[in-house]
């Protein structure tokens, strides 16, 4: 497949290049956010500005372009952004419950107590007490 | 039809999803349904059910609403991220009514891909689901809207 980007017209040019801005400038906004936010609960957020309509922006930039040079449409990119959606969950997951885990065996007052903890409170202080 | 295609709605995105990366050709196509249905007996080992859809008309509404949902909260973490600290961010717990694993999947995305709140933990003993939020103003409305905007569409969308 032959790709001319000048064949690009100008208001596709344009439309792109506002979505590559909105984009990047989310994906910028999270990583300040990752850096500056206080906790590290807080600082999960952030990077879901990236994840989420940063990365749909670029990927919407990506295929104005593509198709406007090739002449049909080019929808492959749309597959990144579902599956960069579709697995955030697992990774958040298992950072927010190792996280939630350390903290409540600290004692930690920023994190509500395991639910379990209320209705079953002997099993779990024993099996607390047999853990290296 | 179930022993053939034991699981459609994944056949149809797999067999899409080799179409947008191969080309549209109708030899491509052949390859896109063989591989499909192929993926998908092999998928069957693993015993899952395939989630059965109730109404279909539910699924473009969900989706409209959590695209705008996640456009309106990346402005508003942005705005946070620029212009003061995070306002007092708080877990909330969140009881659930569904039980259905496909529902628990979609909310768990709908939830960690908007700015703003992360699931963290779910309590599968009480049906309850422990997120943060960003801005915990008010409990209640976190809990109104996950039940009413999210979880009411995908107890229709869902037996």
């Amino acid at each position: 497949m032959m790709m001319d980007f000048a064949n690009v017209p100008l208001w596709a040019a344009i439309v792109a290049a506002a979505f590559f801005v909105i984009g990047a400038g989310l994906t910028l906004l999270g990583t300040i956010g990752l850096a500056t936010f206080p906790s590290f609960y807080a600082r999960i957020h952030a990077p879901t500005l990236g994840s989420s309509w940063g990365a749909g922006g670029m990927v919407m930039g990506s295929m104005i372009v593509f198709s406007a040079a090739s002449g049909r449409p080019v929808l492959h990119d749309i597959l990144i952004g579902i599956f960069a959606t579709v697995t955030t969950p697992v990774t958040l997951m298992m950072l927010g419950r190792a996280s939630l885990y350390r903290d409540r065996s600290e004692g930690n007052p920023e994190v509500p107590p395991a639910p379990e903890a209320a209705a079953n409170e002997p099993a779990l202080a024993g099996e607390g007490g047999d853990a290296p | 039809m179930r022993a053939l295609l034991p699981y459609p709605l994944l056949a149809l995105g797999l067999a899409v999803m080799w179409l947008l990366l191969s080309g549209f050709s109708r030899g491509q196509a052949v390859l896109a349904v063989l591989a499909a249905i192929a993926a998908t007996h092999a998928f069957s080992a693993l015993g899952e059910v395939s989630p059965r859809i109730r109404r279909w008309l539910a699924i473009p509404e969900l989706f409209g609403i959590v695209l705008w949902d996640i456009l309106v909260s990346n402005i508003a973490v942005a705005r946070i991220i620029l212009f003061d600290r995070p306002r007092r961010p708080g877990f909330v717990t969140v009881p659930l009514r569904t039980r259905n694993p496909s529902a628990l999947a979609i909310l768990a995305i709908i939830i960690t891909a908007t700015p703003g709140t992360a699931w963290f933990d779910y309590s599968a003993a009480r049906n309850e689901v422990l997120i943060h939020v960003l801005a915990l103003d008010d409990e209640e409305h976190w809990k109104r809207l996950i039940a009413d905007r999210y979880e009411r569409l995908l107890l229709e969308i869902f037996r």
